[in-house]
């Protein structure tokens, strides 16, 4: 008997780049992808979250400023609260702090400019629904592609939320204490800069992404067993 | 100062004002005037160039659809096609280089879309005088664009030579994938069919475009010509891709036509022509960004990001229906005609009818007056030692140093199809599922064209081929770009003509045609023309992308692959340390150079690199091997600047396992050295490395 495909929600904005990418790899991975409009009030019933990487409202204001009043974000911030796994990558890792689902706020990069290259990883914690197929301390190369990923981190926030940080001197975009992907305190909503879609199929580069979308697919069969 | 009569204002000759005369029978009122000059602009109707493009060959087997669209389209086999062009925006990036290149990506990013074909792969070739802020302005243009719409940037070059100063080249090429029965054609069939305008809203940007900027030398003044530079909105821009590919995957439209120089004019009477059909437009229902625009500037303005389609009146409630949805405007100006007339309306009255074919098929056709050039003979090429120092300067020189800074500012991997990155010869993507693969290259000749015109065309051919067989694929087709001055001088024209017939030649013992381009002539700043600068862009299928040669092993053995007749005349190394150009490049070896290529895409499942000798010799291709790979090699080049150095040889360094080395078979072969240590002709890694990356060992 195969394994059941959980369905995850990618929402799909004006300007969203790598929500095809993110489809083609989450169903490689053996979950059941579904391109959701921003302007639907309603997510179709789904085990989990993808908010894409790309240019939501082509960063207009400031990177995610538009995206989060989309109608959908409201059933992601009530899927959230329900204790649904949500993974935003790169825009998505933005729109997810406008939304204040996630603490803190991406800041143009410290170079000013764009950055598009492979970059070494740490895995901080394992015990979270995106890095349950990690190994702690686990160095992952995943690339990352953007003009905005400078994480700055609110006062006092726990290491415990911190989920991946950049290798020493491998900090593409002058991130606070190296932050690459933070997770709230719920441990159900994680956000990153790189790009682990992109990252899947190691004839393009690096397979180690593909462990990052595993865990959630494995995060939403299991919510989706307990759904049943 | 004399007020000038309009039809020279707008760039026509009093000829050409009299030949319209003629066609028309009586005097064409001044919006007539505006739609002629800018069609009749060397922009739109290749005036000066048609009669030479014909030289090239543009058919073959795989060519679903030759020069004439928006983009060629050539078969890839198990139900795909590929829809690619490369264009050039040299004088708007001139004038303002960020808007200039950005504009540029987005003008040929539609062009791909209007074939039906999603953008898979930008590439960009960049001329600049230096690398410096109009440069930096460039590449950000490119970046601006080209990311936020979501389409990776996989290739390119950036030269640098004094020549292009004041008058910049910014050529970008686009690739796009569709289903092979669906090549959308541009043509305005069906009498009552519908004209619909979507996308952005039209301003006064961009007027005269095609017509005062792109068809006239630079000058002092241009700082008024500002202006006609238009401004890109690359949010709308991917907007209007989804939008476009939903109609065109919905069956929607009968077809699509994006609006790139002139505006509207251009596109309704190219429509209209391809279609042997008239076209009735009302110019008052065109959304407006701006009140109150005259009939002729709506008709003429270069606003970006808009599309036209011909949409059969059943279906125009599902075409609506998309474009609310992707939120863009949306609006029937016209509709098809059996008149054989481009007729505009404003508020009901007629501003302008004018036979479509008038504006198409009689467009002036110049005969170029020649004036030959006698070559230079080759310099005396006395011995001199090669320097483990001159390696490093020429790997540090701006022309060769590693393009990672720029490519680094481009989203390279959008689409999860990059299987070969930026940086050695060409790019490769994967066409998913399947493990064959695209591999596209852009490429023009460096400062050799100058001295030998039809070396130089033929070259910027074996090249771009030579760079796709490199990383294992079979050359296909070719896209070109001719950059050069006015042809209204006998010595432009001569390197125009002797340029295409080099590229035509090289094409056809390579057996491939040119099935897109674009002429850009008038690259003149006070007088001064910049050398010719044919680019030229290829695209090649790679049977398994698992086979595509990246970096050397331990213990392989080095080869140097094809011809032994370089020379320093015209090489990076002469330019570098002998004072400049000079002299004459090696002649190209036509049926050697096709040979290798051949060799070159035969052979790359048997090797574990391959990587093109260019500027700065096989030197500098091993420097570059080596530091892709990281991992130096024990070689032996003699001691001769010209083994280090020379270029223009048509050759190729490879690498394999020695016993593998037997089997390759087909060019002149000569074992060279063994992957192996930290060195490289006697510097290492580390200064190689800083040298070609900038920073310090």
């Amino acid at each position: 008997m195969s394994a059941r495909r959980p369905r995850i929600a990618i929402l799909v904005f004006p300007g969203s780049n790598d929500d095809r990418d993110a489809a083609w790899a989450l169903s490689a991975l053996g979950g059941e992808p579904l391109l959701v409009w921003h302007a639907d009030a309603e997510l179709p019933r789904v085990d989990a979250v993808v908010l894409p990487g790309g240019f939501s409202y082509g960063d207009y204001l400031r990177a995610g400023a538009i995206a989060r009043f989309a109608p959908a974000m409201e059933a992601v911030v009530a899927f959230a609260g329900d204790g649904g796994p949500v993974l935003g990558i790169c825009n998505g890792f933005q729109i997810l702090c406008e939304a204040r689902l996630l603490p803190g706020v991406l800041r143009p990069n410290a170079s000013l400019s764009f950055v598009c290259r492979d970059v070494s990883l740490v895995v901080e914690r394992t015990d979270t629904p995106f890095t349950a197929r990690c190994e702690p301390g686990q160095a992952l190369t995943i690339p990352v592609k953007h003009g905005d990923g400078c994480y700055h981190a609110p006062p006092g926030l726990p290491d415990e939320q911190v989920v991946l940080r950049y290798s020493p001197g491998e900090n593409p975009n002058g991130s606070e204490r190296d932050i690459a992907a933070v997770v709230n305190a719920d441990g159900n909503v994680l956000g990153l800069m790189p790009h682990p879609e992109h990252a899947v199929d190691p004839l393009l580069g690096s397979g180690d992404g593909a462990l990052i979308l595993a865990s959630l697919v494995d995060a939403a069969r299991e919510r989706s067993y307990e759904h049943a | 100062m004399a007020e000038q009569p309009l039809h020279r204002a707008l760039g026509l000759t009093d000829g050409e004002l009299d030949r319209i005369r003629g066609l028309l029978g009586r005097d064409p009122n001044d919006f007539e005037l505006g739609v002629f000059s800018l069609l009749w602009s060397e922009h739109c109707g290749y005036k000066h160039s048609a009669p030479l493009l014909r030289r090239f060959p543009t058919e073959g087997p795989a060519v679903l659809q030759g020069p004439g669209e928006n983009a060629g389209v050539v078969d890839l086999g198990d139900g795909w096609a590929c829809a690619f062009k490369v264009e050039s925006h040299n004088h708007p990036s001139a004038v303002e280089p960020f808007q200039g290149a950005a504009t540029g990506v987005g003008g040929i990013l539609r062009d791909v879309v209007a074939m039906g074909a999603r953008p898979i792969a930008l590439l960009d070739g960049l001329r600049f005088g230096e690398p410096g802020f109009a440069f930096d302005r460039a590449v950000g243009g490119i970046g601006h664009y080209g990311n936020c719409v979501g389409v990776p940037t996989v290739g390119g070059e950036a030269v640098f030579d004094p020549a292009y100063r004041e008058n910049p080249l910014v050529n970008a090429m686009c690739v796009g994938l569709l289903p092979s029965e669906r090549v959308t054609r541009a043509r305005a069939t069906g009498p009552g069919n519908l004209v619909v305008l979507y996308g952005a809203t039209t301003g006064r940007d961009g007027i005269g475009g095609a017509s005062v900027l792109a068809s006239q030398e630079l000058s002092d003044e241009d700082e008024d010509k500002r202006p006609t530079v238009q401004i890109g909105d690359p949010f709308t821009g991917k907007k209007l891709i989804e939008a476009s590919l939903e109609l065109v995957e919905g069956g929607f439209v009968e077809s699509l036509q994006d609006l790139g120089a002139a505006g509207l004019a251009s596109s309704l009477a190219e429509m209209a022509g391809r279609g042997g059909a008239g076209l009735d437009v009302q110019l008052d229902r065109v959304p407006l960004r701006e009140p109150e625009l005259e009939p002729v500037e709506i008709m003429l303005s270069e606003s970006q990001e808009r599309m036209v389609a011909i949409v059969a009146p059943e279906r125009l409630a599902a075409v609506e229906e998309v474009c609310a949805r992707w939120e863009l405007c949306c609006a029937v100006i016209g509709v098809v005609t059996e008149s054989g007339f481009l007729r505009a309306f404003h508020d009901d009255e007629e501003v302008g009818a004018i036979p479509v074919s008038y504006l198409t098929e009689e467009t002036p056709r110049y005969r170029l007056e020649t004036a030959p050039r006698v070559l230079a003979p080759p310099s005396e090429q006395t011995p001199m030692r090669a320097e483990r120092a001159e390696l490093l300067a020429l790997l540090a020189s701006p022309n060769v140093r590693s393009r990672r800074p720029v490519f680094e500012r481009y989203d390279h991997l959008v689409g999860s199809r990059t299987v070969r990155r930026p940086g050695l010869d060409a790019a490769v993507l994967r066409l998913r599922p399947s493990l064959r693969g695209l591999a596209v290259s852009l490429d023009g000749p460096g400062r050799a064209a100058a001295l030998d015109p039809r070396a130089a065309g033929a070259r910027a051919v074996f090249e771009a081929a030579r760079n796709v067989a490199c990383a294992g694929g079979r050359p296909l087709a070719l896209t070109d770009c001719l950059n050069f001055g006015s042809p209204e001088k006998p010595e432009v024209s001569w390197e125009l003509a002797e340029t295409i017939e080099g590229m035509a030649r090289a094409c056809e013992v390579l057996g491939i045609p040119v099935v897109s381009g674009n002429v850009s002539l008038y690259n003149e700043t006070d007088g001064r023309a910049i050398p010719p600068t044919p680019v030229v862009g290829c695209v090649g299928l790679v049977a398994d992308v698992r086979a595509v040669p990246g970096a050397w092993q331990q213990g392989d053995a080095v080869l140097l692959a094809g011809g032994e007749d370089a020379s320093l005349d015209g090489s990076e190394y002469q330019s570098r340390f002998l004072g400049g150009p000079a002299g004459r490049p090696a002649s190209p070896d036509y049926v050697a150079e096709a040979a290798l290529i051949h060799f070159l895409w035969r052979s790359a499942a048997r090797l574990s690199a391959a990587h093109d000798v260019s500027d700065g010799g096989a030197a500098v291709a091993l420097a570059e091997l080596a530091l892709h790979s990281g991992i130096g090699a024990e070689i032996d080049l003699g001691a001769d600047a010209l083994d280090w150095f020379g270029e223009g040889a048509g050759r190729a360094v490879v690498a394999c396992p020695p016993e593998r080395a037997e089997t390759l078979e087909g060019v002149p072969l000569r074992r060279i050295g063994v992957v192996g240590g930290e060195k490289l002709l006697g510097a290492s890694l580390a200064e190689l490395r800083a040298a070609h990356e900038g920073g310090t060992p």
